[in-house]
C-alpha cells in the first residue's frame, strides 16, 4: 500500500450532488478527472468542516479540524466496524491509515476507491463496485483507536505506549451487562454513516478489503433509523420502543456545549496532546426485550420513559422540548417517576453533563428463541468518558426502570483523533508524529 | 429477578388503590367505541369545557386535554355526583389523555379538578339510549371483593411457607449439609417465585435477596439467594468457598430479609388491575430470566422457578376469571387453553412429582418451544387487565 496520488485530495469537500461514481469513472477514463479536480483549486480544509452541514446534504467534507460523522447531522444508516491489527509493524499500521484516508476521501466525495485508475483486465477492480451508480449519499467515515492499539497484555504496541490517553481503557462492567466478547472492543473502529445503506456497507467492505494482511475485522454492526438528532434542523426520531429518543441530545448548533462536552481540549491529558480536537467514541449494543415491552401497558411504558409516547412531552407537561419538572407532584409522587429514564439521564441529575449521541436502531434477525434480536446501537461522543459517560451509565444500569427491558450485549471505547488538516495528512497523523 | 421492580404505578402491586382507575384507557380504538365519537374535554385553570354534554349510550371516549398550568384530573360520576364511573389522574399541563367508559342511559356529572384538589368544576352530562346493551358493565362487586381477598390471602400463605422453607434451607447450608441444601434451594425458591412481582415491588429488599452476580453495581455487596447458590454449585475453577462464618452470615441475612418481606405483605391490599398486571408480570419474568437460563446460572434449577412463576400467574388469573368470563369470555378461554398448553410443555421436563430436570439438559429447540408457549400465553394475558377494568 502506498500513498495515493494527490489529485483526489483536490476534489471539493462538497462534491456537487448527482455526480455519480460511474460518471466520474467514465470521466477518469477520458482523462478529465485531473482537470475537474484542478478546477476546484486545491485541498479545502477548515471552514467547510467547521460547519456541520445540513441534514440530507449529499456529501460532507472529510478533512477539517474535527472528523466528520460526529456533529454532522445524523444520517439514516450506519455500518460500524471494529478491527484488530494483525501486524505488529508500526510502518504497516501507518500505511494502512494512509490507505484508509485516501479511500475515505474518495468515497465520501462519491468517487470510487482507486479513483478509477484503469486496472488490468486480469486484475480485480480496485473498487468493489456496488456503489458505482450512487452518489456520496452523505457518507461520513469516522475512525477511532482502541486501548489495545497502545498496549496489549501489558506490552506497548507500535511504539505508542507513552501516548495512551489516561481515559482510554476498556469500559468497566456495568450492572446487568451481558457482553459478548465477539461484539466488543477492538484496536480500531470505523463508523460509516450514510443516507443509503448500500453506500455505508460499500465503505466498510472496501476499508476491510484494504486492511487485509494488516488488520482484520473483529465485529460489525448495521444500523437503520437514527435514534437521535444531532441538529436542531432534524425531527426527533423514534427508537424501537416507539418513543422519541434524543430530545435532550446535544445539538451541533450548541457550539459552546459541543466545545465543552465533545471535543478534547489542548492540555486535557498531558500524555495525549495528539488527541486535542478529537473525542472519545462510546459504543454499546443494547438489546431490547421487544416482546415483553409490547405486552406492557402504555401506562407502564410512559412511566418508565417519563415522557408521553405521542408527543414526547415530559409527563410533567408541556410539549416535546419543555424541560421536565422533576418536582411536580401527582397522586403518588412526582409525575416524572424517580426511576424514569428521562429523570436519570437528564443533565440536571448528572452534574450538568450533556452528551452527543448518535445511536441507531438495529435488527439482526432473530435469536435462538425466535425473538427479535433488536435494539439500539448506542454511539456517543464525549470529551472524557470518566466524567461524561461512566458515571451516568453506572446510575442508569442500576436504577433506570427501562433496564428491565434492556440488555447490554456489546461494548467499546475508542479515542477519535482530530480531523485530517493537511493535504498529505492521514487519519491519526498527530499520534504518529 | 429483575433489577428494578416493575415500576409503573399500577404494575407495582403494592401501590394503593388511588393510582389505578378502573376505566382509564389509552386505546379507544381497541374498545370498539360503538357510541359517540370522541368528546374533547378542555381542562384549564378555571373551566372544564366539553365539546358536548350529551352522547348516546355505549363506550364514551373523553379526550382530556390539560390547558392549565397545574396537574389536573377528570372524573365522570353517576347522577349522585358521588359514585365514580371513570376517572383519569396525573394529567400534566399541556398533555392529553383518553378516558373510556361504558355508560348506560342516564344522567351523569363530569368534573375537572385542576390542582387535584377540591370538588372540581362540574357539569351535568346526559347519556341517551342508543339501544346498545351496556349491561356488561355490571360485574358483581362480590366477585371483585372475592378476587382481591383471595389474592391477598394467597400471597400471605406463600410468604409464610417461604419463611419456613428458607429457615430449613439456611439451617442445612450453615450446618454444611450441602446435599440437603441443594435439594432445598429450588423448593424454597418456589414460594418466592410464585409471588415474585409482589416481592420485587419492595425495592430495598429485592436487591438484597435475589440479585444475580452479573447485576451487581460497583461496590455493592452480593447477598441473597444467588450468592449462596454459587457457593453450593461452585464453578470448576477460580472460586473460593465461603467459610462457615460467612455461610452463617449470608444465611441469616437472607432469612431476616425474608421475615421482613413476610411482615410487610400482611398489610397489603390489592386491586383487580394490580392482580391482572401481576399475572402478566410473572410471565414476563419467565420470558426474560428463566427461559434464558440466566436466573439460576450455577444450579440450573430454572425450571422450578419457571413453574412457580406460572403457578403464581395462574392463581392470579383464576381469581379474576369470574370477572373476565363476564367481560370477555373469548379472551378468558384463550388464556385458559394457553395455560394448559404451557403446562403440558413444562410437564415433559418433570422428574417424579415435584422435581424438574437440570435446565442445562434442555436443548435450544426445546427452549424455543417453551418460549413460544410463553408468548402464546403472555400475549392474551397482557389484555386481561384492560378487559376487566373497562
Amino acid at each position: 500500500m502506498t500513498e495515493p496520488a494527490s489529485a483526489p485530495d483536490a476534489a471539493s469537500p462538497t462534491a456537487p450532488s448527482g455526480v455519480s461514481r460511474r460518471r466520474l469513472l467514465g470521466a477518469a477514463g477520458a482523462g478529465a478527472l485531473a482537470v475537474g479536480a484542478a478546477g476546484v483549486g486545491g485541498y479545502a480544509v477548515g471552514h467547510a468542516a467547521e460547519d456541520p452541514g445540513e441534514p440530507g446534504q449529499s456529501s460532507y467534507a472529510f478533512g477539517g479540524r474535527h472528523q466528520a460523522g460526529i456533529v454532522t447531522p445524523a444520517q439514516d444508516r450506519l455500518h460500524f466496524a471494529a478491527f484488530d491489527v494483525t501486524s505488529e509493524s508500526r510502518d504497516d499500521l501507518i500505511l494502512l491509515l494512509r490507505a484508509w484516508t485516501a479511500a475515505a476521501r474518495a468515497m465520501t466525495s462519491g468517487r470510487p476507491v482507486g479513483e478509477g485508475v484503469p486496472t488490468s483486465y486480469d486484475a480485480p477492480p480496485d473498487d468493489t463496485g456496488e456503489a458505482l451508480d450512487l452518489d456520496a449519499s452523505g457518507l461520513t467515515l469516522t475512525f477511532g483507536f482502541g486501548p489495545t492499539l497502545f498496549e496489549r497484555d501489558g506490552k506497548p504496541r507500535f511504539g505508542l505506549g507513552g501516548k495512551q490517553p489516561a481515559a482510554l481503557r476498556e469500559l468497566p462492567h456495568f450492572p446487568a451487562d451481558k457482553l459478548d466478547p465477539a461484539r466488543s472492543n477492538g484496536d480500531l473502529c470505523v463508523q460509516a454513516c450514510a443516507h443509503d445503506p448500500q453506500v455505508a456497507v460499500h465503505a466498510i467492505r472496501n476499508l476491510s478489503r484494504i486492511a487485509f494482511g494488516t488488520a482484520a475485522m473483529r465485529w460489525a454492526q448495521l444500523g437503520f433509523g437514527r435514534t437521535s438528532s444531532t441538529s436542531t434542523a432534524q425531527a426527533t426520531p423514534r427508537n424501537l420502543f416507539g418513543f422519541k429518543d434524543g430530545t435532550a441530545n446535544l445539538k451541533s448548533q450548541d457550539r459552546e456545549g459541543v466545545e465543552e462536552f465533545v471535543w478534547v481540549g489542548e492540555g486535557d491529558d498531558p500524555r495525549a496532546d495528539w488527541l486535542a480536537g478529537g473525542t472519545y467514541l462510546v459504543a454499546r449494543r443494547i438489546n431490547m426485550q421487544i416482546e415483553t415491552w409490547d405486552r406492557s401497558s402504555l401506562r407502564e411504558q410512559e412511566a418508565l420513559v417519563g415522557r408521553d409516547r405521542e408527543e414526547g412531552a415530559p409527563l410533567s407537561g408541556g410539549t416535546e422540548f419543555t424541560e421536565p419538572d422533576f418536582d411536580l407532584q401527582g397522586r403518588e409522587g412526582p409525575l416524572v417517576g424517580l426511576n424514569s429514564h428521562v429523570r436519570l439521564a437528564h443533565p440536571s441529575q448528572n452534574k450538568g453533563v450533556k452528551m452527543l449521541r448518535r445511536g441507531y436502531n438495529f435488527t439482526d434477525g432473530s435469536n435462538a428463541l425466535g425473538r427479535l434480536d433488536a435494539g439500539l446501537f448506542f454511539v456517543a461522543f464525549v470529551r472524557d468518558p470518566d466524567v461524561h459517560y461512566i458515571p451516568m451509565q453506572t446510575r442508569l444500569s442500576a436504577q433506570d426502570g427501562l433496564m428491565e427491558y434492556l440488555q447490554h450485549t456489546g461494548s467499546g471505547l475508542w479515542a477519535v483523533p482530530p480531523g485530517v488538516r493537511r493535504r498529505t495528512g492521514f487519519v491519526g497523523d498527530t499520534l504518529f508524529a | 429477578m429483575k433489577l428494578v421492580p416493575a415500576a409503573a404505578a399500577c404494575a407495582a402491586l403494592l401501590i394503593g388503590t388511588t393510582g389505578c382507575s378502573l376505566t382509564e384507557s389509552n386505546d379507544p380504538e381497541a374498545s370498539g367505541s360503538q357510541g359517540s365519537g370522541t368528546i374533547t374535554v378542555d381542562s384549564s385553570a378555571d373551566a372544564c369545557d366539553l365539546t358536548t354534554t350529551e352522547a348516546p349510550s355505549g363506550n364514551l371516549v373523553f379526550d382530556v386535554k390539560n390547558s392549565g398550568d397545574q396537574v389536573t384530573e377528570f372524573y365522570f360520576y353517576a347522577e349522585d355526583g358521588l359514585r365514580i364511573v371513570g376517572e383519569i389522574e396525573n394529567v400534566g399541563p399541556g398533555l392529553s389523555r383518553d378516558l373510556v367508559v361504558r355508560a348506560a342511559p342516564g344522567t351523569y356529572v363530569a368534573s375537572c379538578r385542576p390542582g387535584m384538589s377540591g370538588k372540581g368544576i362540574r357539569s351535568d352530562f346526559t347519556v341517551t339510549d342508543s339501544g346498545e346493551d351496556t349491561k356488561i358493565t355490571g360485574v358483581e362487586q362480590a366477585d371483585i371483593d372475592a378476587a382481591t381477598t383471595q389474592y391477598a390471602a394467597y400471597v400471605k400463605d406463600q410468604s409464610s411457607q417461604l419463611v419456613d422453607e428458607t429457615t430449613a434451607f439456611v439451617t442445612a447450608y450453615a450446618a454444611g449439609q450441602d446435599e440437603r441444601a441443594r435439594e432445598l434451594y429450588p423448593e424454597a425458591r418456589t414460594y418466592w417465585e410464585r409471588i415474585e412481582t409482589v416481592a420485587e415491588s419492595f425495592g430495598d429488599l429485592d436487591p438484597k435477596m435475589d440479585l444475580r452476580e452479573a447485576d451487581l453495581s460497583p461496590g455493592q455487596e452480593w447477598t441473597g439467594w444467588h450468592r449462596i447458590e454459587k457457593d453450593l454449585w461452585p464453578p470448576a475453577s477460580g472460586y473460593t468457598a465461603l467459610s462457615t462464618a460467612d455461610r452463617e452470615k449470608y444465611g441469616q441475612d437472607l432469612l431476616e430479609n425474608t421475615k421482613t418481606l413476610d411482615s410487610r405483605v400482611q398489610d397489603l391490599d390489592y386491586t383487580v388491575d394490580q392482580i391482572g398486571n401481576g399475572s402478566k408480570g410473572l410471565l414476563d419474568e419467565v420470558a426474560s430470566g428463566k427461559i434464558t437460563g440466566e436466573e439460576d446460572i450455577w444450579s440450573h434449577t430454572d425450571l422450578y422457578d419457571f413453574q412457580a412463576n406460572v403457578d403464581g400467574a395462574r392463581v392470579a388469573y383464576e381469581g379474576l376469571k369470574p370477572l373476565l368470563d363476564v367481560k370477555d369470555p373469548a379472551l378468558s378461554q384463550k388464556i385458559q387453553s394457553a395455560f394448559r398448553d404451557l403446562q403440558t410443555s413444562l410437564d415433559q421436563y418433570r422428574q417424579g412429582k415435584d422435581d424438574f430436570v437440570s435446565y442445562d439438559t434442555v436443548t435450544e429447540a426445546q427452549r424455543k418451544e417453551l418460549s413460544d408457549r410463553v408468548n402464546a400465553l403472555a400475549e392474551p394475558l397482557s389484555k386481561l387487565t384492560g378487559a376487566i377494568t373497562l
